[in-house]
Parts: C-alpha cells; sequence; structure tokens
C-alpha cells in the first residue's frame, strides 16, 4: 500500500510535467484576475525575483557613482549620475524574460543608448566586443561590437518610469532588450571595449553568450525584441 | 538501582542505524529547504546573495538526499521498519478515521497510519524532486518542454514539501517522547502503549 503511495506520487510527478503548459495557463489566468496580490506568494508568481551571485553589494548613489568606458578606444571617460541623466534618454517598453523561466510583460526601462557612449568614446578599428563589469565585484557581462550597438541595448536609469532601485541593479544597469536578462547586468559600473569576446559570469557556468531570447540556452521564449 | 528500573519501564524503539538515517536525512533535507528557502524568497535571496554557492549546495544536498535511505538498507531493523511502514492493515482504517472525525481511540502498530502515509508521500515527492531536479540541473538530457513542465512541478511540490515538512516538525515539537525515541533509540513503555498499542506483544 506504501509502495502503491510511492508511485502514484512519482506518477503524479510525471503527469505534472507533461500537463504543466495548460496547468500554468490556468493559473496565469487565475493570479491576472486576482485583486488581493495573494497569487503572487504562490510558485511562479508574477514580478522579478532577485538574483545576486555576490556576498553583499554596496549601495551607490549620485555622490560616488562612476561609470567608466574604457579599452581600445580613443577616449577613456568616466561618468557621474547627473552626466549620463544629462545625455539623450531613450525609452523602452518590453516583455522581460529570465532564462529561469519567469516573464514580466511590459515594462519601461529608461536611460542612454550604449552605442552613444561608445561612439563618444571612439571605438577602434581593432575592436570586436564590449566587456561589462559591476560594483558588486563579480557580475561581468559581454555583448560583441553589433549587439552592442543595437538601438535596443542602453544604460539604463530609469525602470518603470522611476529611478532604478538598489535591488534591481540601481543606480544603473545594463539594459539588453532581445536576451535573457541575465545578459541585462545589474550594478553596472564598467564597460571595457576589447577585441575579443569574454564570456561573463553565468557564461563561464553554462550559459549562452549570444542570449537571444527563444533562440539560445535551449529554450523557445517569445522574442522580447 | 536505578539502570535496571530504567531499563524496564523504557523499550527499543529505534536502532542506532534508524536513527543515523533518520539524522542524516533531516539534514540533507534542512540544507535543501534552507538553499532552496534563499533560492527563491526575494528577502531571503537579497540578504544571502552568492546565488553559484547556493545552488551548489542545492543541488548536492538534493542529491544526496536518498543515499541515507539506500546505506540504511544494510540494516535488517531499518528494513523491517520499512516493511511495516508499506503494510496498512485494518487498524490503519480506524486510526485514520477517528483522525478524521477528531475522535478519540487510534488503534496503531509501531507506526500510525498517518506516519505510513507521511512516508510513502515523502518517499514519492522526493523521487519527483529529484527527477524533476535532475531535468533543471543538466539542461540538455530533456527537450525544453520537459524543462519548462520540471520547473513547474519542482516549484508546486517544494510548496507542498515545506508545509507537510512544517507539520512532521510540529508534530515531534509537540510529542517530547515520539523525540527522546529518535534521538535515544528507547521509549517509556506506558507512552508505546498508548500511543502504539498494537507495537509491543
Amino acid at each position: 500500500m506504501g509502495r502503491r503511495l510511492i508511485l502514484g506520487m512519482a506518477g503524479a510527478g510525471a503527469l505534472g510535467v507533461a500537463a504543466a503548459p495548460a496547468l500554468q495557463r490556468v493559473l496565469e489566468s487565475f493570479a491576472a484576475k486576482d485583486p488581493t496580490g495573494v497569487s503572487d506568494l504562490l510558485p511562479n508568481g508574477g514580478g522579478f525575483r532577485y538574483y545576486s551571485v555576490a556576498a553583499s553589494v554596496p549601495h551607490k548613489s549620485a555622490a560616488d557613482y562612476r561609470l567608466t568606458v574604457d579599452g581600445l578606444v580613443d577616449r577613456p571617460a568616466g561618468y557621474t549620475l547627473p552626466e549620463l541623466r544629462a545625455l539623450p534618454q531613450t525609452r523602452l517598453v518590453r516583455d522581460v524574460q529570465c532564462v529561469t523561466g519567469w516573464r514580466v510583460p511590459a515594462t519601461p526601462f529608461q536611460g542612454v543608448r550604449l552605442s552613444r557612449l561608445l561612439d563618444a568614446a571612439g571605438v577602434r578599428p581593432s575592436a570586436r566586443a564590449v566587456r561589462l563589469t559591476c560594483f558588486d565585484g563579480t557580475y561581468s557581462e559581454s555583448l560583441t561590437l553589433d549587439q552592442a550597438r543595437r538601438p535596443d541595448v542602453l544604460v539604463a536609469l530609469k525602470m518603470r518610469d522611476k529611478d532604478l532601485a538598489h535591488a534591481h541593479g540601481g543606480p544603473v544597469r545594463l539594459y539588453v532588450a532581445p536576451m535573457y536578462f541575465y545578459k541585462s547586468a545589474k550594478w553596472l559600473s564598467g564597460i571595457t571595449v576589447t577585441d575579443h569576446v569574454q564570456p561573463g559570469y553565468w557564461e563561464h557556468r553554462g550559459y549562452d553568450v549570444d542570449a537571444w531570447v527563444g533562440r539560445s540556452n535551449g529554450r523557445g521564449d517569445a522574442p522580447t525584441d | 538501582m536505578h539502570p535496571p528500573t530504567e531499563l524496564a519501564d523504557r523499550v527499543r524503539r529505534f536502532t542506532p542505524a534508524e536513527r543515523w538515517v533518520h539524522r542524516s536525512t533531516a539534514v540533507l533535507m534542512g540544507v535543501c529547504v534552507a538553499t532552496a528557502a534563499c533560492l527563491y524568497l526575494p528577502q531571503l535571496a537579497e540578504l544571502v546573495g552568492r546565488r553559484a554557492l547556493v545552488v551548489t549546495l542545492h543541488e548536492w544536498s538534493g542529491l544526496l538526499l536518498p543515499v541515507p535511505f539506500l546505506a540504511g538498507l544494510v540494516s535488517r531493523a531499518f528494513r523491517a521498519d520499512l516493511g511495516r511502514l508499506n503494510r496498512f492493515g485494518p487498524h490503519d482504517r480506524a486510526w485514520l478515521r477517528a483522525v478524521l472525525r477528531r475522535r478519540p481511540g487510534r488503534p496503531a502498530g509501531k507506526f500510525n497510519a498517518g506516519q505510513k502515509l507521511w512516508a510513502a508521500w515523502l518517499a514519492g515527492a522526493v523521487l519527483v524532486m529529484l527527477g524533476t531536479g535532475l531535468l533543471m540541473w543538466f539542461t540538455h538530457l530533456a527537450p525544453l518542454a520537459w524543462r519548462t513542465g520540471s520547473t513547474f512541478v519542482h516549484d508546486w511540490l517544494a510548496l507542498a514539501l515545506g508545509i507537510v515538512i512544517a507539520g512532521h516538525v510540529g508534530m515531534a515539537a509537540g510529542d517530547p517522547e515520539a523525540r527522546r525515541g529518535m534521538r535515544t533509540g528507547l521509549v517509556r513503555r506506558d507512552w508505546a502503549r498508548r500511543e502504539h498499542g498494537e507495537w509491543l506483544p
């Protein structure tokens, strides 16, 4: 009898894996109509999830935040927060898709196009890629030069039309709209132009470097660009 | 002389092997649940960070979870208890009825029907968590649909496991003699008579 219950659980688990898409749809339609917000507490509830790979992340404000641009450029630069805010701003509203499965619909991000900072620094002909580093001291990301120059790649200062909170990578994070969200490095502090792509933190741990949503990491999510 | 009277009103419930299986399973499960909480709950994730390390701890404690059970199979006493847990008798039905109707008179052998259900459900749940966990861990093993399905099942079963384990710990917290049995292997004879009347000859 006990054995039957064990096998029953295993069978129910397999059935659950098979029926997951249908169940997920039902739950999402329920959560969309839920006025109490209780459904956010359940697994796969809506909204962002906080991931940090570092033990602790320092807080930076307008007083001590700096974004450096260096590497294979003619004019290395350092930007303060007011300087970044003074540059032309671009606002994008796209879905956010995490490689672990969660998706947040229609989220506005606003900031300076990465291409603008690269052009200002004067990228040398030998350059092929951009390496992005963070003031958490651990995380890094990378993009090919072509990817970095896309108009939907931002150095983001605002999310949902508010200044980026620390938990969301504030005061400044990268925002790579067409790629899985691990490319959108939080707590961005350095942009280094390089002659080849240097895989970032999660990419050393098996994630794809070219992280197009729906076309990488073995996933088939709907594109976000 | 104390020792003889001590032994006279105490009976052996668990051998060292059984207690070791329980203790090491509990430790591994504790690491699994704690790391899961640090991965899943935003407040804890924010507090702890170190995601790669927490993921590694979670994966390995999960993978090792069945090991104490498998190692325990060399113990005759442990195998005998598995046999007892597997068999449901007429008194188990009576026990469940009494619990559902909140009535006294709950006959039980060495394990009551609730403990049998708990053991079997947990074993099944661990197998499902292990299977879905492996599919999420080794992402190239299976097609995408299996993996998103696994994530779904893993998340929901984790929630159920959290609730059920909290129940298990809560019941233990309310019964010091049951805990003593797991800690020392011995329980008071009058406790055994009261809680597990069909067990002792």
